[in-house]
């Protein structure tokens, strides 16, 4: 592996649960993931991500495409693409009966190191993890921050050049959450490149230095996370209307003065408004709503959400929130400032 | 934390089978070694699988010892306790499955996987853990059914035979544990096969005579595997048994052999099968 390499490569990659067809399948996933970089997978529940993960760590084979990682195919050279990567899972994959402790000294032993080192390795990452009180006890009795942080030690046991991560800090509270953080953040200053899912734009922003985001499958929008938080941010504004006429003359009225496409949701007479200064195209729009002779009878301002992002990332307009049908003709784009 | 303070992986790269082999019975004694802490651990627990069928031997004993006639008029432990050591056998079925579930749920087996460790450690470190417990349950057993006032008459052979009998059957059971644990949904499957135990160990000749029983459902008594090495090992160790009239009950011995062998035959595979099937 030399340093222009990819650490992860995926072309074209697919999967689908032909036993659960809502399972979140892959539908062309394209990734490439430079040696010693930290790459966000962010995406909503459903897209993909633990998919992606369980493929390149070997635990999935994928239906067609290509995909390595440390230089080696996870489908024909699994065992090497084992030596080279660490995984944390989102359930803190640990044995609960055993000490953490003993965890360590087990997981050390099945990376076959010897068991002098693997006592010692064991050792140092409890320190690390600010475990070494608890080391002696069972894990059924620890914290769900202390089993997190124990899973993360377990999966750095031999300093993995590749590590995936998937949604770190899903479930902990605030002050664990920056632990993990910290933690990981270590761990790629001491050179390993890291994959993270996470459903948290903040999380990406954390820790990516670039942030792809994977939407039905594949990956819609790649850029850093100062890209990405330029493109999508802006506020919106919903509009709420008392007919079929006044939401059809508000979205027209609303297109001059949006950032982006509004999404007119027709059923519910309302339309959503990307904007870029709140005040003033709040004014905006109520004075030219009020010129055309349309009376709200609601209007809001809030900040975006995750689907909104993808949405205006991805310039997929009112269509992709009927379903993911309408995702596979949109090339992957690149976000730039 | 720097790079140097990092031990990288050692161990297998592919090279030489015998290499592999190696490393394959390191990760099994591993694995092995973590049931044997659990013991250590949970002492409890593990003594609780132990003693139970003892509790079912005491309460058979005393509540259905008088009532039941025994074959030849022995004593009702001396009939008992080899159907017993079958039966603690059978339950021996629950305790694979249960940790085979219990480490897919939890993402375990998947940490197994994604490591450079040896992939068939993983099921034969179960292996190897479950065999001591049954070995260690059945001694137990033992010791329970000589406090009791039961005996063997034949030679130490005969009775390592009838021992050997037991741990076949066990060894068979066992991939049958690991195959319902692999396909299991959840924990709700490990209670379906806990409740399922029980039909199967009545539905033998453990403790009472098939040729009592409704003709069809004597035929399937007789044919239960249980019955086989429970019949084999009564006659091993010296013990009253039925007769019994069908061919499968004049070959008991043979059958205690043949059906282990059966079931290992078809499960073993199954297994392994399932196992490398995870990954698509």
């Amino acid at each position: 592996m030399t340093a222009t390499t990819a650490a992860i490569s995926a072309e074209g990659v697919r999967k689908s649960y032909p036993k659960a067809p809502e399972g979140a399948g892959l539908n062309g996933f394209d990734l490439q993931v430079p040696a010693g970089s930290v790459r966000g997978l962010l995406g909503p529940n459903g897209a993909g991500k633990t998919t992606v993960l369980r493929i390149l760590s070997t635990l999935l084979e994928p239906d067609a495409g290509r995909a390595s990682v440390a230089g080696f195919d996870v489908r024909t050279q699994p065992r090497q693409v084992r030596r080279h990567i660490g995984l944390v899972g989102q359930y803190a994959a640990v044995d609960e009966i055993l000490t953490g402790r003993q965890n360590l000294v087990m997981f050390g032993r099945l990376n076959h190191l010897p068991g002098a080192v693997a006592g010692r390795r064991a050792a140092e990452l409890l320190e690390r993890f600010s475990l070494s009180g608890s080391g002696g006890k069972p894990v059924g009795t620890y914290s769900g921050g202390m089993r997190r942080r124990l899973d993360l030690a377990a999966s750095l046991i031999v300093a993995p050049p590749v590590l995936f991560v998937d949604e770190p800090t899903t479930g902990l509270d605030p002050s664990v959450r920056q632990e993990v953080w910290a933690a990981i953040h270590d761990l790629v200053e001491s050179g390993t490149t890291v994959l993270l899912t996470t459903q948290y734009l903040e999380e990406a922003d954390r820790l990516a230095d670039h942030v792809s985001l994977l939407s039905a499958g594949r990956i819609v929008a790649e850029g850093t996370p100062d890209e990405l938080k330029s493109a999508v941010g802006g506020d919106w504004i919903d509009v709420v209307l008392s007919g079929a006429a006044d939401t059809e003359t508000t979205a027209v009225v609303a297109a001059r003065i949006a950032r982006g496409e509004p999404r007119v949701d027709g059923p519910a007479h309302r339309v959503g408004v990307p904007v870029a200064e709140r005040a003033r195209a709040l004014v905006e729009l109520v004075t030219a709503l009020n010129e055309a002779g349309v009376e709200p009878r609601d209007i809001t301002v809030r900040r975006p959400t995750l689907e909104e992002a993808f949405l205006l990332l991805t310039g997929d307009g009112a269509g992709a929130r009927g379903g993911t049908g309408t995702a596979g003709s949109t090339a992957t784009r690149k976000v730039t400032a | 934390m720097t790079t140097a303070a990092h031990p990288r992986p050692a161990g297998p790269s592919g090279d030489s089978v015998l290499s592999r082999l190696g490393w394959a019975l390191a990760d099994t004694w591993t694995i092995t070694r973590r049931d044997l802490n659990h013991w250590a651990l949970r002492p409890g627990t593990v003594a609780l699988g132990w003693l139970f069928p003892v509790m079912i031997v005491l309460m058979f004993g005393s509540l259905f010892g008088g009532a039941i006639s025994v074959p030849d008029g022995g004593e009702y432990f001396e009939f008992l306790m080899p159907g017993m050591f079958a039966m603690s056998v059978l339950f021996g079925l629950e305790t694979t499955m249960t940790a085979v579930t219990t480490d897919a749920a939890r993402g375990v087996t998947d940490r197994f996987r994604s490591m450079p460790m040896s992939s068939s450690a993983v099921v034969s470190g179960r292996c190897v853990a479950d065999m001591l417990n049954s070995a260690a349950g059945l001694s137990i057993m033992v010791g329970a059914g000589l406090l009791l006032g039961w005996r063997w008459h034949g030679g130490p052979g005969s009775a390592l035979a009838a021992v050997g009998l037991l741990l076949l059957l066990r060894f068979a059971l066992l991939w049958v544990g690991i195959f319902a644990g692999l396909v299991a949904r959840g924990p709700e499957s490990v209670a379906a096969v806990q409740i399922l135990v029980w039909p199967i160990g009545f539905l033998s000749n453990v403790f009472v005579d098939p040729g009592t029983m409704p003709g069809w459902l004597g035929a399937i008594a007789e044919w239960n595997p249980l019955s086989a090495t429970a019949s084999a090992t009564r006659g091993l160790f010296g013990n009253p048994g039925f007769g019994g009239e069908s061919w499968t009950a004049q070959h008991a011995t043979l059958m205690a052999v043949v059906w282990p062998a059966l079931l290992a035959a078809v499960f073993l595979p199954l297994s392994v099968r399932t196992f490398i099937k995870l990954g698509r």
